[in-house]
């Protein structure tokens, strides 16, 4: 009985998101949207223009770096 | 290194605040709509619970669909503001590191799991779960937001007013020692009951003037009415509790950071019975000599309206700038000191840290602890060590000073605009010029919002962490060329992103609701 229900909760979830994601109309159009901005924003942006200053700089000893840079501005 | 060091320019600062400023007023054309159309179609759905009519049904429908199109356009626009912190704010990212990391986590987890789950359920499940489950899904991606809105505040009110951690010279981070007072204190709460509910009057602003367009048109005449009641009053209690917590915001900001305060109301110098400015000649283009004149010219104010805002207390001492910097007696009787004394301070936290750093290098291990306390006794003044002169400590008052009025202006516009269209629903008129108005009220009321962050990022100049680090030492020694180029790239981006948005939801209100 209880694997019954446990089945039938997780084909229910499935089903949920499998019938909504197949029925979308206006949801299409926002996914593309949503997709291409997740594209940009982490592969794009992230990767070409927002290395971490830190790592790149401070080689291997951060809080010596910034202390560095505290005590010389 | 040393080289690169030095060279940090003013421009370099000035670009790198640009683009968070440009990155974060665009994050912030997206979120208030979520956080307030979530309440409007929350109340539409629960009339329709109660009453089973289909048409509450449709109108709960037809305002999820636009608030889809909002929360898609608006996904993971914050995150570029993180991107930012790592590049162009390492110094002070590396700072707060460790306090920032518990909230942003919670708020990472909670809006993952909270909005996945039930704005799935929201637009998928109509047909797919109990109508009593559906509601209190619709309700919890509202509240899903709002808490993700929480703690992002929680970060930023801690910049505003750093409490709960403690500075560590030798992992030269703070770190946290009070979870409960970063999350619970008086700034946050503050903010986070001022940003929420101002995000309320702005959905309802855009719930009232969307459905005046369809009454302009003569299109779904009935779903606009019973639409724009229901913005209209859930606007007019949003727009006065704005103003109730607007008050208790500027309260609070005269206790924690009166140089903010004095900047919005360019107060060069303060007093008790302070009035209240509602207009004055503040060129919006130039700081205004605020050393020399005694107030803005042609001012017109109410009288003891200020000292009330800011002190709850007609006559309350308010200080203007150049008390700020001369030193002034606080309403507790405790002694503000003047400017050249806390860089005084700030100057012995630097030399201590610089001794205790060189000490731990050397391995002078029995120095450590009187220089940590000497360090820490003159902590909560360190970034005044950085300050030159007074002028560095001052905000841009123009922007503060107007950013001020539109917002509180805005805020009063709007009440008058739902009594209006209250007045006008129960008398079952349909006056074409109110509607005009309302209208026009949607970009108005992105303006007053955004105007409220300018007011509290500009008024907290030059600092990113209160009295701890200014912009010019928390920026990383980036070339101020490198930043101008994705300044830029984002202007076009965003542009671009906004275009696509507007246009979609133009689409989807010209289609109109499945009625
Ligand atoms: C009507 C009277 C109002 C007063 C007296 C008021 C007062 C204030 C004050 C003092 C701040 C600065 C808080 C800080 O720096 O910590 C602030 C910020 C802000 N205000 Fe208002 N406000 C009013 C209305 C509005 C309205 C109508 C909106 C938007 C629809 C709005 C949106 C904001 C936002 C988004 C912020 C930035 C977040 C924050 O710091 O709380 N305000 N307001």
């Amino acid at each position: 009985m209880n694997t019954m229900n446990h089945r039938n909760f997780f084909s229910r979830v499935w089903d949920l998101y499998y019938d909504g994601f197949r029925n979308m109309t206006l949801g299409r159009t926002l996914w593309l949207v949503i997709l291409v901005k997740l594209f940009v924003i982490f592969v794009v942006l992230k990767l070409f223009f927002f290395p971490d200053f830190l790592s790149t700089h401070a080689e291997g000893d951060e809080a010596e770096f910034v202390s560095h840079e505290l005590l010389n501005r | 290194m040393e080289n690169e060091l030095f060279s940090i320019d003013g421009s370099m600062v000035d670009w790198s605040r640009a683009q968070f400023a440009l990155t974060a007023i665009y994050h912030w054309l997206f979120v208030p709509l979520t956080l307030g159309l979530a309440v409007v179609m929350g109340i539409m759905e629960t009339i329709y619970y109660r009453t089973k009519d289909d048409f509450w049904k449709r109108t709960a429908q037809f305002w999820q669909r636009l608030f889809g199109i909002n929360f898609a356009m608006g996904i993971a626009t914050g995150i570029i503001l993180e991107f930012e912190f790592g590049t162009n704010w390492s110094n002070y990212s590396f700072l707060v590191g460790d306090v920032f990391g518990a909230p942003l986590a919670i708020e990472g987890i909670v809006a993952f799991f909270m909005e996945s789950t039930f704005v799935a359920v929201m637009f998928f499940g109509w047909k797919k779960v109990s109508r009593g489950f559906h509601l209190a899904s619709t309700w919890l991606t509202g509240l899903g937001a709002t808490i993700s809105a929480w703690w992002i505040l929680v970060a930023n009110s801690w910049m505003q007013y750093p409490v709960g951690q403690e500075f560590n010279l030798d992992t030269m981070r703070n770190e946290m020692v009070s979870f409960v007072d970063v999350a619970l204190s008086p700034v946050a709460i503050d903010k986070f009951c001022h940003t929420v509910i101002s995000a309320w009057v702005l959905g309802a602003v855009f719930v009232v003037g969307v459905s005046s367009w369809y009454l302009l048109k003569r299109r779904h005449v009935e779903f606009a009415r019973q639409s724009m009641k229901i913005g209209a009053i859930v606007g007019l209690v949003a727009s006065v509790l704005a103003a109730v917590t607007g008050h208790h915001s500027a309260y609070t900001v005269g206790q924690t950071q009166p140089m903010k305060l004095a900047a919005m109301e360019a107060l060069y110098n303060g007093g008790d019975d302070q009035s209240l400015t509602i207009f004055a000649a503040v060129n919006p283009f130039a700081q205004p000599d605020w050393k020399n004149e005694h107030e803005p010219p042609m001012r017109i104010a109410v009288p003891y309206a200020l000292s009330f805002l800011a002190t709850n207390d007609l006559h309350g001492y308010v200080p203007g700038i150049n008390d700020i910097i001369n030193g002034y007696d606080k309403s507790d009787g405790e002694y503000e000191v003047p400017l050249s004394e806390k860089m005084v301070r700030g100057s012995y936290a630097l030399t201590a840290m610089k001794a205790y750093r060189e000490a731990k290098r050397d391995g002078r291990n029995n120095e450590l602890e009187v220089l940590a306390s000497e360090f820490q006794e003159n902590m909560p003044w360190m970034g005044y060590g950085y300050v030159k002169e007074a002028e560095q400590i001052v905000p841009y008052i123009p922007i503060c000073f107007w950013s001020f009025r539109i917002m509180v202006g805005g805020g009063c516009l709007f009440i008058l605009l739902f009594c209006a269209i209250l007045y006008f629903l129960y008398r079952k008129k349909s006056p074409r010029w109110l509607f005009h108005t309302a209208l026009w009220c949607i970009p108005v009321a992105y303006i007053v919002s955004e105007c409220g962050w300018l007011v509290a990022e500009f008024g907290r100049q030059p600092w990113t962490i209160q009295d701890m680090l200014p912009t010019w030492v928390g920026v990383s020694a980036l070339q101020s060329s490198s930043v101008m180029i994705t300044f830029f790239l984002f202007l076009v981006l965003f542009t671009t992103m906004l275009a696509v948005e507007i246009s979609i939801m133009c689409k989807q209100i010209k289609r109109g609701p499945e009625l």
